[in-house]
Parts: structure tokens; sequence; C-alpha cells
């Protein structure tokens, strides 16, 4: 076969059409997770229409857009979800979509089980009751259990259970992989970043350096069946880098629209000043892709300032793009959870100075219930928890 | 993502192939991108002949035959073979009955 560079170096210049595409429905949710990377929780009435929306997936379709990842807020809560779960599959757009399971009955589970192209992704961020509903809020473990038994008895083998990995639950990773095992579901561990109000908490869920070497060893005794969304190449540093291609994909690979129609380099930057435009102007979501100055940019090999001297650098890359933003670090610089350390004292440096930027949209209900050891956002500064 | 190697042997080059019906292919500059619905699993072809052999696949008596077809002969045969065999692990490509 001819030389060709390595895959993840070809991905760094961009794609034809994203492989990750993240697409949030709306911004209404009927919980209030206290990390939720979008601030969800009342709908936007600028949000895409139905037809809006169907015109967007005539786009994918065109666009070989193998499938979208459908989110929100809580997605199933649009009163035509369904619909354009359809009117998806019906152009060869494969669904994926991320739900806390409010609307996964018995009947809806027996139906998404006969489908080769809908996939379902619940999320639960605590094995135990307590340990969940301390992030997504009173009676959400319920609500997920039942929603995975109408799954597993349907015969849905394979959907997925999808975990934030949190320093509370850090240490529940073989009671996840055991209630993943029980209902057939495949586990899929991500990274906490703090992006919407997942800034406010994020001091206080981030696992320890400890809880992340230890994740480290755990995910790689797993090999591939362990799903990451790619989310821990920041933990190479630890030895190994993680299976995946392990790289930054935000808008090389991946990206993000949100329910106006704005697109973002990926779904943990919600900020202007990553926004690459919107499916509703001239051109659509393929011209925002393929000619965005945002996109090209980042396509552009990246400045890697004092990491690149660094020897782990060729497994981390430096880490996420938006944990950086979000925690006031340079992007030039460590990832906050370097493996080796340089976050904190990175993010020491950097208490003191500005305020990390604020996430540009908020979508929060103003009253919502309040869990009683994490605190709401603080009007203006991050991560100010006590 | 599938990228491990199969032993090129491992993979028939004279029985007839062809790509299995719930993969979608999509050209990209270093060659192209395949998606499995049924596995939901991505590979890659990483070359743009490559992509060239899997679309003949389907119109040749022989994967040797489809190869041909695209002008790999010889010694380069083998490292096709290998990426063939490694698309039929992962189910991308599939042996069609003899008509």
């Amino acid at each position: 076969m001819t030389a060709v560079l390595p895959l993840a170096e070809q991905f760094q210049r961009g794609l034809t059409a994203p492989i990750c595409l993240t697409w949030e429905l709306t911004y209404a949710c009927n919980l209030s997770c206290v990390h939720c990377l979008s601030s969800s929780g009342r709908r936007d009435p600028r949000e895409l229409s139905t037809a809006q929306c169907q015109a967007l997936i005539d786009e994918l379709a065109r666009m070989q857009v193998f499938y979208v990842n459908i989110g929100g807020g809580e997605p199933t809560v649009r009163a035509d979800f369904w619909e354009l779960v359809d009117y998806a599959v019906a152009r060869r757009v494969g669904v994926k979509f991320s739900t806390n399971g409010v609307k996964i009955t018995p009947e809806v589970a027996r139906r998404l089980a006969g489908s080769d192209y809908v996939d379902v992704q619940i999320s639960l961020d605590g094995a135990t009751e307590q340990v969940n509903d301390a992030v997504r809020g009173a009676g959400s473990y319920r609500t997920a259990m039942r929603a995975m038994g109408a799954l597993a008895a349907a015969g849905f083998r394979g959907f997925k259970m999808s975990v934030v990995v949190t320093r509370q639950n850090a240490g529940q990773l073989d009671q996840f992989e055991a209630l993943a095992r029980e209902h057939g579901a495949q586990l899929r561990l991500t990274r906490l970043r703090p992006a919407g109000r997942g800034a406010d908490v994020w001091h206080a869920l981030h696992p320890t350096a400890g809880q992340q070497r230890a994740l480290h060893d755990w995910l790689l005794a797993r090999g591939d069946s362990v799903l990451t969304g790619d989310s821990f190449f920041h933990l190479a540093g630890f030895g190994q880098a993680p299976p995946g291609l392990n790289m930054c994909g935000a808008g090389r690979v991946v990206c993000l629209i949100d329910p106006v129609g704005d697109v973002y380099a990926c779904p943990f930057a919600i900020h202007d000043s990553f926004r690459a435009g919107n499916v509703r102007h001239d051109g659509g979501f393929a011209r925002v892709w393929r000619e965005s100055a945002l996109f090209a940019t980042l396509r552009e090999p990246q400045p890697g300032g004092p990491c690149t001297s660094c020897s782990a650098f060729d497994g981390c890359q430096g880490g996420c793009m938006a944990a950086k933003f979000f925690t006031g670090l340079p992007l030039d610089g460590p990832d906050p959870e370097c493996a080796l350390g340089h976050g904190e004292a990175a993010l020491a440096r950097a208490t003191g100075g500005a305020p990390p930027p604020r996430p540009s949209v908020d979508h929060s209900r103003r009253r919502g219930p309040v869990p009683v050891t994490i605190g709401r956002r603080p009007p203006q500064s991050a991560g100010a928890l006590t | 993502m599938s990228t491990e190697a199969v032993p090129p042997a491992a993979f028939d080059l004279d029985r007839p192939w062809c790509l299995d019906e719930r993969v979608a292919v999509r050209p990209e500059p270093f060659g192209a991108l395949l998606y499995h619905f049924g596995t939901r699993r991505l590979s890659f072809l990483k070359d743009p002949r490559m992509l060239t052999v899997v679309r003949a696949l389907a119109e040749h008596p022989s994967a040797r035959s489809a190869c041909e077809s695209a002008g790999v002969t010889g010694p380069a045969l083998q490292a096709y073979q290998g990426a063939l065999a490694t698309l039929a692990r992962s189910e991308m490509i599939k042996e069609r009955a003899v008509p």
C-alpha cells in the first residue's frame, strides 16, 4: 500500500463531512444535572422547526454523514422526536440518541429494538441511586433503570450505558460494567468537562489524580470493550494511550449543531470563540463544515507551547481544548488534568488572573432542584465552590 | 474502530466478494470511510485504489479479478489481500453466492 500519513494526521486536516456529529435537538430538559454541558433546562423559542430539522437531515444525507448523535437537553421531549428519527432513518442517516430514559416505555423499546439504524444511549452517572441522583437529580436513577430494563426486555442488545466519570463514581467502574452486562448493554465512559454548568462543579466533581491513574489502567485492561468516545487521550501520559484515535477532533472529525442551528467545534465548547456558523445561513451546514474560518484554523498544525518538549506530548497532544478554555488555561499549555501534574501548577498560576470564560449560552431553569452537596452556579465566577 | 491487521492468507482471493448491504462508503482525500450500520463500526480505506477495489468486488468473479481491474497485481497484491482480510473479519465485505 502506498505510504500515507497516519490516519490521525489525515484527520487533522479535516474530512469532507464529520465522523462524529452531535446534534442537540432542544435545550428543554426534564432534569437539571449539575454538570450539564449545554446548560440545558428551558426550550429556546428559536429552536429549529420540524421542517428545518428535516432540511438539515436531507443535507446530512447528501454529505453522507453516516449517523448523528442526537442529544439535548432531553431530545425525546420534543413532540416531533420520533418523526425526526424516522425521517433520518428513511434517508440512511443513522441515529444514536442520548436520553435520561424518561420516554423509553416498553412499547418504544420494542420499536427501537427492531432497527439497525437507531442506537440508544442511556445516561447514568452513578452505579447507585445515591451517587447518581446527587448529580442528575432525585428519581433519575430509577428512570434510567426502568428504561434499561425496558430495552433489555425488548431484546435490544448492545445499547449504550453512558457514564461521566466523576470523583464520586470513579470507584464504581466495576459496578457500572456489571450493570451494563446485566442489561445486555455496552458501557461507555466519558470525561467530565468544565463546559456549561459543568464549569461550576468541575473543581468538586473531577476525578483526583489517583483516580485518573486507576481509570487509565482500568481502561487499558478493558481494550475496546468499553467505549470512551476518545475522551481520555489526555491520560496517555500515565503510560499508554487508551484505544481510539487519541486526538482532539474538534472541527476536524467532530462538531456540534445546537438547537438553534449554531455550529460549534465540539459539544464541550459552546462559546462564541468556538462558533463556526449557523445551518440556517446560505450554504447550510456543508458550507460551515467546509469553509468556516474557525474550522480551517483548527485543521492547521496547532502550536503546542511548552507541552511540545514533554515526553508525553505524542500521546496526549496537550489534552482537551475545551477543558483548558473553561478553566482559564492557555490553549497551548497543559490540560488541567495533565497526567504528569502540570495542570495543577497551571491552574494555580491562573488563579488570581482574569476569571475563566463563561459559556455563551445558558438555558438553565431559574428554579431547579438544588442538590444538597453541590451549589448552583454563582453569578459571575466559575469554580467558586466551597 | 477496526484497524487491527489480519494475516493476508486468511482471505481467499479467488472467491467472489461484495460489500455488505448495511455498509455505507464515503470517499475521502486519503481513501474512504466505511460505516457498518449493523455492527456500528467504522473502518478506513487508507488508499484511493483500495476504494476502487472494494467498489469493483461485486462486479467481478473473484477478488483477485477486482484487484487486477484496479491495477493491483504482482507483489502489491499481498498488501491488498491483507486489507481485504481485515474488511472481511469486520463484516464490511462478505462472500457472495456463486451465480
